[in-house]
């Protein structure tokens, strides 16, 4: 009846896991017992969870990065604790069998479970107000990619107590993720969460993709799209292009452990190397999908608070489509040490170091946009610059494994643990926390406390700095990664530095905390009346903080790059030259329920079948058929703002008079 | 091959130091430490020609990126410092975004700089490709690797003798590896001995080193294959050609036979609990474990 599911599933003798998810379990009943309480739910039911609004969607997927950013850490924090004892013949506190389960978490959830979301949250909020259209093109199916990711993210934390996760690294690698050498359920929750998951972001970059081809304000050409919106649209064809491959793979794999294929097993022709091919073949994509965006942000950013337009706009954005392009054909460097010829390792090395050349020429860009600037530091400008010095450390050593024989001793090694954590931190994490203070006044209509944002930003700078320099070192000195103890004693004072840094980011991670909780209580003194806190240059800051549902109550005129700028450089204020224009009712999306139920269906479809629970996945499966028909079929998709409501919005929070 | 470690401490540092005297103190001798330990272990200071080799690629290539990198970072802090809001000595330029000249110099530069270690890339990785033998006068030893769940086992072909967990080679003297494994996926790598190459099931890989001198040297699996997996290490000892003669004389009279039967045995899932030698090791052993024709490549790890 329950297929492998039994109470054994549960491990009361591990006090760690036990304590760990019993009081997570709490903080969950907490929540739920206080929204119960106040009377929120019609709230949050109406205004959030069914909610179809792009910023909405957006807010939810970066609110959910940080929660996962959270735990992802907490894994992290637990592995550096356990080598800075583990030297020696102390075996530290983690047996391999639990440890090998962090690391794997570890690595699953800061790429799927935070990175992805928090790239994919920032695009969903920013890209239909940059490009001054009113939604995404699928505002139904942008709720249903959301709530897929939020069931993936369910599935691998129910994995935390119920049953294990997988033991196998990130990437679960055959043929130890087969079912011969990983016979436990945590391989299939690595896969199920993955494939659903994985499901909602290909739709996402579906729908983002189309928004970004097909609905641009009027007169807005290519030439004309913010460069945010360019690195959106190289993110998004990447995942479109690339994530189709990783489910293929996936699915390869269950269908080995599930009804005994041989695609990637060591019997009967089974080759694991091709699973090797194929999930690096979408894996370095995936970094660009992940950076990309982040550029974009930097480019933003750095453009803005130097009061200039960004340098060599052109080459920025031929330099981001080399590398949308670029990242297809440079995987096999991730396994030079896999014994291909030298002509291969060759190849891809050159490859490779070639996306170094578009990615500098960014930096230039960057940095010939300081240049005759006007540069305000606030905290979206220290990240930008705590980026620019750390990244290029980061593409340096990533160059030096990209020359094959310098990879044949530093594969596998904490120094690539050291460089991917300097591209990822470095780049993506800094990206992202520029573009959360950046556009936070637009979302919530006050800006963050910039004191505690700097605090915020030293935190993760020095703590980055702290955690990985010595793991540079340590990888130089033969350390390997994943290993869960180790005899050479002289590691063992590097290792405690790392744990030192971990540490202090950890102090970074919860001055963030701090740093939202003291911004809400200081709302009104930070309030932001005028839609522009920071003199921006694209369109999303002509529009009031927080935007109304439907963003533009008049659609913007676009003849040129940097267009609100342009605007204001324009005699007359915003107010004025709306005033010549009349307003026509607006249609926006009704809210839709059907994320939220295929979510449902999601995870209990998944939950079953990592349980071998037949039944369950039946039910799941038909229920998310059923839910999808029933959306087929709604018949009132949109409703109408009327004319006297637009107007009274816009006299109530449209554009004050403003000194430009 | 450690490093002495700073555990003596000199007569004056007992002494009670104030606060900031002991933390500088912790610190440099913390310092000290890791440079000694990172000098005098691991890649940066091999023992062989292949390692030799790549740690000049290593160097050669990071000194050329620091070219750039540096002058990059400290601009990065100029521009910024010097065109801050509050400087009005800075001149303001709202509308400066385009320059074709300096357009030119920033594709030229990284486009330099690739080409240059493209060429690195390429020579390196033909001069350097573990599977071709290395060029000396000297015969090459042969070897085969074969990674177990969770030990190594070292087959000698021509002296038909095997070794679990413990390496013993001439100096002097190139090593001819082909390596795979029994399960999954292992990487074998000595790293003051230079290139690392992965063991994988049904497949040969090959791997071609030297050492140039005795000593001993940490072995390690460099890929993550399961619980046992930290304890994957092994040490290569590297002898003088006598010492390594006498080696193989006495291990072919010490030990048991290796052979299908026994392989099953020893193919078990368990961790490495220390070194052993077989005295003899039936013909083709290798061979037919590569080419996945062993009963005993895929036995079942417990739940």
């Amino acid at each position: 009846m329950m297929g492998r599911l039994s109470w054994a599933a549960i491990p009361f003798d591990q006090p760690v896991v036990m304590i760990a998810s019993g009081t997570v379990g709490f903080v969950i009943v907490c929540v739920l017992a206080l929204v119960t309480v106040k009377g929120w739910w019609p709230y949050l039911w109406r205004e959030w969870i069914t909610s179809v609004d792009h910023k909405r969607i957006g807010v939810m997927y970066i609110l959910l990065a940080l929660l996962m950013l959270v735990r992802g850490f907490s894994d992290a924090m637990l592995m550096r604790s356990q080598l800075a004892l583990a030297a020696g013949h102390a075996h530290g506190y983690l047996p391999p069998e639990h440890y090998d389960q962090i690391f794997s978490a570890h690595g699953t959830i800061m790429i799927f479970f935070v990175a992805m979301p928090f790239v994919v949250g920032l695009m969903n909020f920013v890209l239909p107000l940059q490009l001054g259209v009113r939604d995404v093109a699928f505002p139904v199916l942008n709720s249903v990619s959301f709530w897929l990711t939020a069931a993936g993210v369910l599935l691998v934390n129910v994995s935390l107590v119920v049953g294990e996760f997988a033991r196998t690294g990130w990437l679960a690698y055959p043929p130890l993720s087969e079912l011969a050498y990983s016979p436990g359920v945590g391989v299939d929750y690595y896969l199920w969460s993955l494939q659903i998951s994985g499901l909602g972001t290909l739709l996402s970059g579906i729908n983002l993709l189309t928004t970004i081809l097909k609905l641009r304000a009027p007169g807005m050409g290519y030439r004309q799209m913010p460069i945010f919106c360019w690195t959106a649209l190289a993110s998004n064809l990447l995942i479109v292009a690339s994530f189709p491959i990783l489910t293929a793979t996936f699915a390869m794999l269950l269908l080995d452990r599930y009804c005994g294929f041989h695609f990637f097993t060591n019997e009967l022709g089974g080759n694991p190397m091709m699973y090797i091919n194929l999930i690096w073949s979408w894996g370095h994509p995936e970094v660009y999908i992940l950076i990309l965006p982040a550029f974009g942000v930097f480019s933003e950013v750095v453009a803005t608070f130097s009061g200039k337009p960004l340098f060599g706009r052109r080459s920025m954005i031929m330099a981001t489509m080399v590398i949308c392009v670029l990242s297809f054909l440079v995987w096999l460097h991730h396994f030079f040490t896999m014994g291909a010829g030298a002509d291969v390792n060759g190849f891809f090395g050159i490859m490779t170091m070639i996306i170094a050349v578009p990615t500098g020429v960014k930096i230039f860009n960057w940095l010939f946009t300081l240049y005759g600037g006007r540069v305000r530091f606030t905290v979206p400008i220290y990240w930008a610059l705590g980026f620019m010095v750390t990244f290029v450390i980061g593409g340096m050593t990533g160059v030096l494994m990209a020359i094959p024989p310098a990879d044949f001793v530093l594969h596998n090694s904490l120094f690539l643990i050291a460089h991917f954590h300097n591209v990822a931190i470095g780049g993506v994490v800094f990206g992202v926390m520029a573009g959360i203070s950046y556009w936070f006044p637009k979302a919530f209509g006050f800006t963050l406390n910039e004191r505690l944002g700097k605090a915020v930003f030293w935190c993760w700078f020095l703590g980055f700095y702290l955690a990985f320099m010595p793991l540079y070192v340590l990888g130089l000195m033969g350390a390997t990664r994943r290993m869960q103890h180790y005899s050479n004693t002289h590691w063992q004072p590097l290792m405690l530095v790392a744990l030192a840094g971990a540490l202090l980011i950890l102090v970074g991670i919860a001055l963030t905390g701090v740093q939202l909780a003291v911004s809400i209580r200081q709302r009104e003194r930070n309030r932001d009346v005028t839609g522009d806190p920071w003199n921006g240059r694209t369109l999303e800051w002509s529009t009031p903080s927080p935007p109304p549902a439907w963003n533009f109550s008049l659609l913007p005129q676009v003849d040129r790059a940097d267009a609100f700028w342009a605007m204001k450089q324009q005699p007359g204020t915003t107010k004025d030259r709306n005033l010549k224009r009349t307003y026509e009712t607006i249609q926006v999306p009704r809210n839709n329920p059907t994320g939220f139920f295929l979510a449902f269906c999601a995870v209990l479809l998944g939950f079953s079948l990592i349980w071998r629970i037949w039944w369950g996945a039946g039910l799941g499966l038909l229920g998310a058929i059923v839910v999808c028909l029933m959306q087929a079929w709604r018949t009132d998709g949109e409703i109408e703002v009327p004319v006297e409501k637009v107007a009274a919005f816009e006299r109530l929070h449209g554009p004050k008079e403003r000194a430009v | 091959m450690h490093a002495a470690s700073p555990d003596r401490i000199s007569p004056e540092a007992t002494r009670t130091p104030s606060t900031s005297a002991m933390w500088l103190r912790t610190i440099s001798m913390m310092s000290a430490a890791t440079l000694l330990a990172s000098c005098s272990d691991g890649v940066l200071d091999p023992h062989g020609p292949v390692g030799n080799a790549e740690r000049v690629i290593l160097y050669d290539s990071t000194a050329i990126m620091l070219a750039v990198i540096i002058p990059v970072i400290v601009l990065t802090l100029v521009f910024a410092w010097w065109f801050r809001a509050r400087n009005k000595r800075a001149r303001y330029r709202p509308d400066w975004e385009y320059s074709g000249r300096i357009e030119m110099i920033i594709w030229s530069i990284p486009a330099l700089v690739i080409l240059f270690l493209g060429g690195i890339a390429w020579t390196g990785s033909h001069d350097l490709d573990p599977s071709v033998p290395l060029e000396d006068s000297t015969a090459p030893l042969d070897i085969e690797v074969i990674s177990l769940d969770w030990r190594w086992l070292f087959i000698y072909p021509h002296e038909r003798i095997a070794s679990l967990n413990r390496l013993v080679v001439p100096a002097g003297v190139p090593l001819r590896f082909r390596l795979t494994s029994t399960t999954v996926m292992n990487s074998f790598f000595v790293p003051q001995l230079g290139s690392q190459i992965y063991a994988m099931p049904n497949m040969v890989t090959r791997l071609n080193l030297e050492a140039d001198r005795p000593g001993t040297f940490e072995g390690l699996s460099a890929q993550f294959s399961g619980d046992g997996f930290s304890d994957m290490r092994f040490d290569l000892v590297s002898t003088d050609a006598e010492a390594f003669q006498d080696w193989v004389n006495t291990t072919k009279t010490q030990g048991g036979v290796l052979d299908a039967t026994t392989f099953e045995e020893l193919a078990r899932p368990a961790k490495n609990d220390g070194a052993q030698t077989y005295a003899q090791v039936s013909q083709g052993l290798f061979d037919s474990i590569s080419s996945g024709h062993m009963a005993a490549v895929s036995p079942q790890r417990g739940q």
